[in-house]
């Protein structure tokens, strides 16, 4: 099957104001990810999902190995061409309206000016923002801004989609629709690569998962294999792959 | 192109509704109207002189319109994390630079345009008749000239974070240039070495920007300069905002963001 996302030895390296030498994000990371599968990208926080995403996505460059997208390396913008991307939280200008964010973005991706009013009406339906699309970014709620995310990310109909911490912030009518809308692009054949700390959400959608801690890759195959030698839960696995089942446990505190 | 548009047109939009320009255009127009209505006094060297205090005044707001939009534009994208959202599309940091750009200056243009128009209109009606193609060129020469103050300040906000400091700076050296770079090679020649080498050197690399200052055609009412001087500006006002935006892109192009 065909690599859509495609990782060789990559390391990441970012400079902290403390040290003189450059600190390890990621470490030779090997990975691939198929064309039409959803994709979990798990690890605790400072594990390095943020720093690969940040490469894939073209905001770091690599300090060592290589990335590439469509079998186009990272760096080239044309890599980003068939790519939806939503970030963890929203950022978007606040002056223009949900409208104008899309038709922005819609002359970004060239897409056809008729196409484009086609398509922001769709997607501000399936986001259910139809009603709010003539009003200002600044005053909508994190929920209504987390869902016009969804919407610029779908605009081009991309073949991978990049989802960074989807579901959070959302209530659990969001979450449901938000899982709705991968499981629909899954069907269409899409691509979706995701990070998440919501382990049932991963177990309920992703084909495969790959697990990074300390920048390296410590686990990698299906949900199934992976929660396999650990009573089939996804969380314990999760746990004992990063260590931490093995370290000694708090006290509950008294109640 | 199509995305440097977008971007442009984003700029544009965002300087619209910020109202920054209406701040300046409601100053100016406040001085111009006393400019005007001195003229009841039908002395025609204080008109002469109010008519220069009103250029300058538009000068003034031309530079400090075009170095405070563009430096707060690349700091505001990555504090408001929308360059993020914006780089993961298929954009690349020259298209990002030059999209910037592009919609500082086409902003300044659009209040330029403004400005001359409601001082031209007074001037107009105080002294019967507008010479169209001396104010042509100094709209156009001005509008031009404001390409290095953008990319000044463009390029400035990729070195000094903050965009005050980056516009304080921008603008001592936009306004040192303006009002005292003709003069820099006559002091040199009073300096002892290696002095007078390193001015003379100055003043042959800065970007002089009193070149494009043709408010004397205005305000004496003096024939356009030749269009093959007005052709040369322009193309010296390129090469100058050109390569002060490739020295920005060198140093946008491998920035990481985080």
């Amino acid at each position: 099957m065909t690599e859509v996302i495609s990782l060789d030895r990559l390391q990441v390296t970012y400079h902290s104001p403390d040290s003189r030498e450059p600190k390890i994000a990621v470490d030779d990371l090997t990975l691939g990810v198929r064309q039409g599968e959803v994709f979990g990208f798990l690890g605790p926080n400072g594990a390095g999902k943020t720093s690969t995403m940040n490469v894939l996505l073209g905001f770091t460059h690599a300090a060592g190995g290589s990335a590439s997208i469509f079998g186009v390396d990272v760096r080239q913008p044309i890599a980003r061409r068939r790519i939806g991307y939503l970030p963890e939280m929203t950022y978007y200008y606040k002056f223009l309206t949900a409208e104008e964010l899309l038709r922005t973005y819609a002359r970004i991706f060239g897409l056809a000016a008729s196409e484009t009013t086609a398509r922001i009406d769709e997607l501000l339906a399936l986001v259910e923002l139809g009603h709010a699309r003539k009003r200002l970014i600044g005053t909508y709620s994190k929920g209504m801004q987390q869902r016009l995310g969804l919407a610029q990310a779908l605009l081009n109909r991309p073949d991978l989609l990049i989802l960074d911490e989807p579901t959070s912030g959302l209530d659990p009518l969001g979450r449901m629709k938000v899982r709705e809308i991968i499981l629909r692009l899954k069907a269409a054949g899409k691509t979706v690569f995701f990070s998440s700390h919501e382990l049932g959400e991963v177990e309920s959608v992703c084909d495969r998962v790959a697990i990074l801690h300390h920048g390296q890759l410590r686990a990698l195959g299906s949900v199934a294999d992976i929660a396999q030698t650990d009573a089939g839960s996804l969380e314990k696995a999760f746990l004992r792959i990063i260590g931490w089942a093995n370290a000694p446990q708090p006290n509950a505190p008294a109640v | 192109m199509k995305t440097t548009l977008a971007l442009a047109h984003l700029v544009i939009l965002e300087m619209v509704r910020r109202k920054d320009v209406y701040v300046l255009f409601v100053l100016t127009t406040l001085l111009t109207l006393v400019a005007a209505a001195a003229n009841i006094f039908d002395d025609t060297r204080v008109v002469r002189y109010l008519k220069e205090v009103s250029l300058t005044l538009i000068w003034i707001s031309g530079f400090v319109l075009a170095v405070t939009s563009a430096a707060r534009q690349i700091p505001a994208e990555r504090e408001s994390r929308t360059l993020f959202t914006l780089l993961a599309k298929p954009v690349s940091r020259w298209q990002f630079i030059a999209g910037k750009f592009l919609g500082c200056w086409l902003a300044c243009g659009l209040a330029l345009v403004v400005f001359y128009a409601f001082f031209g209109a007074v001037a107009a009606s105080r002294e019967r008749g507008l010479d169209v193609l001396g104010w042509f060129q100094a709209i156009s020469m001005h509008w031009f000239m404001l390409t290095v103050p953008v990319a000044l300040a463009l390029a400035g906000s990729l070195l000094w974070a903050a965009p005050s400091s980056n516009s304080t700076l921008t603008l001592l050296a936009c306004f040192g240039i303006w009002l005292l770079g003709r003069h820099l090679h006559k002091v040199a020649v009073g300096l002892p070495e290696p002095g007078a080498t390193l001015l003379t050197l100055v003043y042959f690399t800065i970007p002089h920007l009193e070149l494009f200052d043709i408010r004397d055609l205005i305000i004496h009412r003096w024939p356009p300069v030749p269009w093959l001087f007005w052709l040369g500006a322009m193309l010296y006002a390129a090469a100058y905002a050109g390569m002060i935006l490739t020295g920005a892109w060198l140093l946008f192009r491998r920035r990481p963001l985080n």
